[in-house]
């Protein structure tokens, strides 16, 4: 084992330790439900992040996918009463079977043209989700999804939900460290830097661009379920254009290439909304003043600028 | 070993390369010169299967190359040093020349790789210094050498170096022919495409020359560079050195 990797492997430790202390010291209903929230938008940014960040391939559409999760759940558990386990796999696989159709042909596009491509993507499904009313209840959206129960224990009960999702951000978190320090990890930062450089030394482009476009549409589809079975009310407008933008946003915020940073920057996004009701009318404006102030002083995202402040600070 | 003939290349509807016929023995230098445009990187391009649209013939080792993705042709044996050096910059030199093992450590993940580090290492010691920095922090240079190091990470048969020596100080220009000059030794077979055309004749054993996508010349190395219609018309800047020193000084902005 390396040295980086065993510090790896202790910040994952301590990042588990600091997931139980939580789960512990928190006895407020509300406060359990936000670090839930944080944990389903860790999950959606590290996926979107091994595209973005790390392949260099932006997508406007994300949050279809998150929906497509969400929503392919939903319809199973409430109108073909499946028990939420079993609507858990057609969920993940019509996701991972919808990036598979839309990336073939998207993929070949790049940079700006990929992203209009996605996006126009990401509206169409919006749309189907708006519009299919008789599944989906259209605008109103859909209520009485059933929560996850594991034989007679329910997960919506105390904090067992908390556990549950950060469960899967552990996992998702380490699976993604795996495969950014493994070979396939080394292709993907390739593409990145270059995908004409990357073809000349060999790494078959359009294969990963699919592989990595298809898996974070998984993680996508793995939060969106988590979603609908926490909040057990769906409607459109959770996966609109602008949920895509937020999901971008917390890539961008916590800071590109690094999975850490997309921890940071989906708990900054989730808890800023929370923190900023006391702006009242002001809320909007805040946000977005904040947003930019990171970007203008943080360029590199917040995990990389907090990095070194720190180490200026140590070196003053 | 490189076969090509009646190559004909396309952008849109523009016709870059008219129709050229081109060999490299087995261990021979071959130069492509050529000014700006005549389409010289184009047929590297095509080679190395990063063109999508051309006909005529390529033939690597006696089987074509049509229709193969650039992954297929670099486990063929071609390797290709692109121009403008391309390396990617926010990884390490060390994930650099990983990355250029990449198209043979899928069967076998070590297969030899410390072993072609040390040979790599070994022709350019400046890269073992910086093993661990960020490539985009070496300088153009090594950059250029950690292009090279990367392109004979992939144990090729033959490498095609498109216009190694661009945007390169004199030193450096002077260190990357002898590289070329040491391969060449070892028996690698180079295509070289270059605008530095004198610099690219003189290492190598054969040139041609082409000129808006057609073969104008062809021959042995040292007759290209001895023969006046082609040093007039080629190797124009350093076949007239009248400027003096100072005045060519002044006119790059310094003084003395």
């Amino acid at each position: 084992m390396t040295q980086s990797s065993l510090h790896e492997t202790v910040r994952i430790g301590l990042l588990t330790g600091a997931v139980a202390a939580a789960g512990i010291l928190f006895d407020n209903a509300y406060h359990i439900q936000v670090l839930v929230f944080i944990g389903i938008n860790t999950i959606l940014t590290l996926g979107l992040n091994l595209l973005m960040g790390y392949t260099g391939q932006i997508s406007l559409g994300h949050a279809a996918f998150y929906g497509i999760g969400a929503y392919t759940s939903a319809i199973l558990t409430v109108h073909f009463q499946f028990s939420p386990w079993a609507a858990l796999f057609p969920s993940l696989g019509l996701a991972v079977l919808v990036a598979l159709i839309v990336g073939i042909p998207t993929l070949k596009l790049s940079g700006y043209y990929l992203a209009m491509g996605t996006l126009g993507f990401g509206m169409i499904v919006f749309i189907v989700f708006r519009e299919l009313d008789f599944w989906t209840g259209g605008s109103s959206g859909l209520a009485g999804i059933p929560s996850l129960k594991i034989g007679s224990v329910d997960l919506m009960s105390g904090r067992n939900f908390y556990y549950l999702v950060w469960g899967a951000v552990l996992g998702t978190l380490v699976v993604s460290r795996r495969l950014i320090e493994s070979r396939v990890g080394r292709a993907l930062r390739s593409i990145h830097g270059s995908e004409h450089a990357a073809m000349a030394i060999g790494v078959n482009t359009q294969a990963y661009k699919l592989q990595v476009f298809v898996f974070s549409a998984f993680l996508a589809a793995l939060a969106g379920f988590l979603y609908a079975h926490c909040i057990g009310f769906i409607s459109p407008g959770s996966f609109d254009f602008m949920a895509s933008v937020r999901m971008v946003t917390m890539v961008v915020i916590g800071g590109m290439a690094s999975i850490w940073g997309a921890l940071l920057g989906a708990s900054l996004l989730t808890l800023l909304p929370e923190w900023l009701h006391a702006f009242a009318d002001y809320e909007m404006i805040v946000y977005g003043l904040i947003l930019m102030l990171v970007m203008i002083f943080l360029p590199q995202g917040l995990l990389r600028g907090l990095l070194d402040i720190y180490e200026r600070s140590r070196n003053a | 070993m490189l076969k090509i003939t009646d190559l004909k290349c396309y952008y849109g509807r523009i016709q870059a390369v008219k129709g050229i016929t081109l060999s490299v023995g087995p261990g021979e230098v071959v130069s492509l010169i050529g000014a700006n445009g005549s389409g010289k990187s184009t047929v590297l391009q095509a080679v190395c299967g990063l063109l999508q649209r051309w006909e005529g013939t390529i033939l690597f080792q006696g089987s074509s190359v049509k229709g193969l993705n650039p992954p297929e042709i670099v486990r063929r044996g071609i390797s290709l040093v692109p121009e403008g050096r391309m390396i990617f910059a926010p990884l390490s030199v060390l994930d650099n020349l990983k990355l250029g093992a990449y198209s043979r450590s899928r069967k076998n993940p070590k297969s030899n790789f410390e072993e072609d580090l040390e040979k790599a290492l070994t022709l350019f010691p400046v890269l073992r210094e910086r093993i661990n920095q960020p490539a985009g922090t070496l300088s153009g240079g090594e950059q250029q050498m950690l292009a090279v190091s990367r392109a004979l990470m992939a144990r090729p048969s033959m490498l095609l170096l498109d216009e190694p020596c661009m945007g390169l100080a004199p030193m450096m220009v002077n260190k990357i022919l002898d590289t070329i000059a040491l391969l060449k030794s070892r028996g690698m077979t180079i295509l070289l495409v270059e605008q530095n055309a004198r610099a690219a004749l003189q290492i190598a054993d054969r040139g041609y020359v082409l000129e808006t996508g057609k073969m104008v010349y062809e021959g042995r190395a040292a007759d290209l560079l001895a023969d006046p219609a082609i040093t007039n018309a080629y190797l124009g800047i350093a076949a007239t050195p009248k400027m003096k020193p100072e005045t060519a000084a002044a006119s790059l902005g310094l003084t003395f």
